[in-house]
């Protein structure tokens, strides 16, 4: 089972945090509510193991276990 | 789900034809109450597929119902191979498949688009389809049919219509019953009592046992309309269309021309209104096309809940079918389900019976159909999520899936709009024995078997009704009896089945394998050669005696 990263891991960070913030740019809230989930859907199968996956909802709740 | 019995515009036929009348029995006179071997209480699929079952295996059965017709409506349509295949061991699986519509493939629309087509692709080696649609009214009176022809052959079987049963009383040995006639009520007792008197079932409230589930707030509007029409025989699922914003809407093909709409209507909703033909056609309209002559044969508007009994059996009554556990409709797995039920109890109740297994083989159809039932109930509460997401966000995650499935194939698989049924496979069932040959997964001890083809005819018909040795490519002696119970051997070889969907279901890399099969077609045991020893001890374990 692999764990998952939750150290660096971009190759470039600053890179792609504004590329994130353009691709909602210009977009509605709905529309980026929507952009949002689709992002996440489509790097949820690139990822594909489920146990990796089960960890990174847990660690995007913040909650400490 | 609850049928209304109001609503209808124009009807044939079968479903006013009464199908076992009323005669009286000479029970009703008896100056003693008559003990039968076994009382079906519901003439549904469930209940005659129940008593065909116990008949052929020679148990007297007596089935008690409070009408004398087949369903009203076409209910449930959509009947899956495994049924199919427990129905050709009843004797009637042909008749169903050569009347039903037969189909693989579906599209997939959201809003205005089509977002993808499917195709379920038939597993080949299989003799019958995945999927066949028929009203159930067919469906039931290819059963009463099949009961008929098998009283002509003398058979232990009787139909006793507008015998409603009023009261029940348990006892350690027996069941007693207070049935109500139009000539007066009379008191009946049986060995055993197999309660498939549907998701409203009487005889669970007359028990005073618990069905606890969720409760989905929604009403579908669901209508049998009679059309020529060029759609072809394809299931079409929309989310959110033109015709019905913000709800879903499902056309299926029935045979005989009849079409299934499946109209989603949200809560708050006055259902009287929504039922009355000027309401519904406009709606039908919209989805179908002004154009588009059609006919309103049914109409009913039901809400449905997810639940299940504790338990199934209770000492001398069992429980089978929705009486035991309902579902959404979405994946078919309602009926499918309920005759599974009965393909587990049967055999399982022949050899009690016959003082072959103690009574606690019993105990095992409620853990294994209630392992079923859970699978049923998981799967169609997902579709029912995905199909009327209940919050903001739930809309949200489920469009994207819907707009991604569009373009990217991954999506694909997360598109639910019910998880069509396929059979259950009994992990970790008590009557199980530990994996011992490295085979496919697809047939590990509790699946059900798949189908192959064999030169002339198909694996399924030559493991029907009584446990079998299937050998493939190993020496074994032609029988072996174990307390009683024989076990016939059936030799195969790879060689038999040039498609060689044999060896990849039953061996994979293995050389030789020995399997046990239940009377009900599920795997019990499987090693890669015979061991006496280790055979009689998985008999014995098939049977509940270890």
């Amino acid at each position: 089972m692999s764990d998952l990263i939750l150290s660096s891991n971009l190759t470039h960070a600053d890179n792609f945090y504004a590329n994130l913030v353009a691709a909602h740019d210009g977009l509605e809230k709905a529309e980026s509510d929507a952009f949002n989930a689709r992002l996440v859907l489509v790097l949820a199968n690139h990822i594909g193991d489920s146990a990796v996956l089960k960890q990174a909802l847990v660690a995007a709740a913040l909650k400490q276990e | 789900m609850s049928c209304a019995r109001k609503g209808r515009e124009t009807v044939n036929k079968i479903f006013e034809v009464p199908l076992y009348a009323y005669k009286a029995s000479p029970d009703q006179s008896a100056p003693e109450p008559v003990r039968h071997k076994v009382i079906v209480v519901g003439a549904g699929p469930v209940g005659l597929a129940a008593a065909i079952d116990l008949a052929q295996q020679g148990i007297e059965v007596l089935v008690l119902d409070d009408n004398d017709k087949v369903s009203f409506g076409s209910r449930a349509i959509c009947f899956a191979k495994r049924p199919l295949e427990i129905l050709d061991r009843l004797g009637c699986g042909q008749p169903m498949v050569d009347k039903g519509v037969l189909w693989n493939k579906g599209k997939v629309f959201f809003d205005k688009r089509q977002v993808y087509e499917f195709d379920l692709q038939p597993d080949s080696g299989d003799q019958h389809p995945a999927f066949i649609n028929l009203q159930q009214y067919y469906f039931e009176q290819f059963l009463v049919d099949r009961v008929r022809e098998l009283q002509e052959q003398g058979a232990p079987i009787e139909i006793r219509g507008r015998n409603k049963v009023e009261a029940v009383g348990t006892h350690p040995d027996h069941v007693k019953l207070e049935v109500e006639t139009p000539e007066g009520s009379y008191t009946v007792e049986a060995d055993w009592v197999i309660a498939c008197d549907g998701a409203g079932s009487p005889m669970r409230a007359m028990l005073g046992k618990d069905f606890v589930g969720r409760v989905f707030e929604d009403n579908f509007l669901i209508a049998d309309v009679i059309m020529e029409a060029d759609f072809p025989s394809e299931r079409w699922f929309w989310f959110d269309p033109p015709f019905n914003k913000g709800q879903s809407a499902l056309l299926h093909k029935q045979p005989d021309g009849v079409w299934r709409i499946d109209l989603q209507l949200g809560w708050d909703i006055d259902k009287e209104r929504e039922k009355r033909p000027e309401n519904v056609i406009p709606r039908l309209k919209a989805m179908l096309g002004e154009d588009v002559k059609f006919e309103l044969e049914w109409v009913s508007i039901y809400t449905f809940q997810c639940r299940r009994m504790d338990q199934f059996r209770h000492g001398r009554v069992i429980f089978a079918g929705d009486s035991a556990h309902q579902v959404s409709p979405f994946g078919a797995r309602g009926a499918n389900s309920g005759v599974q039920d009965t393909d587990n109890l049967c055999w399982k109740l022949k050899l009690v019976i016959d003082g072959k297994a103690p009574e606690s083989l019993l105990d095992s159809y409620d853990q294994e159909r209630i392992h079923g039932a859970d699978e049923n109930i998981l799967n169609s509460t997902r579709s029912t999520d995905f199909i009327t997401p209940k919050s903001r966000m739930s809309r949200i995650l489920r469009d994207a899936v819907l707009d991604l499935s569009e373009h990217y194939d991954f999506a694909r698989p997360m598109v639910n709009s019910g998880r069509l049924s396929v059979p259950c496979v009994y992990d970790g069932s008590a009557l199980n024995s530990a994996d011992a040959l490295s085979g496919p997964a697809q047939t590990r001890p509790g699946a059900s078997c798949p189908d192959a083809p064999l030169g002339d005819g198909f694996l399924l018909p030559k493991l029907a009704g009584q446990f079998t040795m299937l050998t493939i490519d190993a020496d074994a002696p032609d029988e072996i009896e174990v307390d009683g119970i024989t076990v016939k051997r059936l030799a195969l070889s790879v060689k038999d089945d040039p498609t060689l969907t044999l060896k990849r279901r039953y061996l994979g890399d293995a050389a030789s394998a020995v399997y046990l099969i239940r009377p009900d077609q599920h795997v019990a045991a499987r090693r890669d050669t015979y061991e006496e020893n280790t055979f009689r001890h998985a008999v014995r374990r098939a049977t509940g005696k270890e």
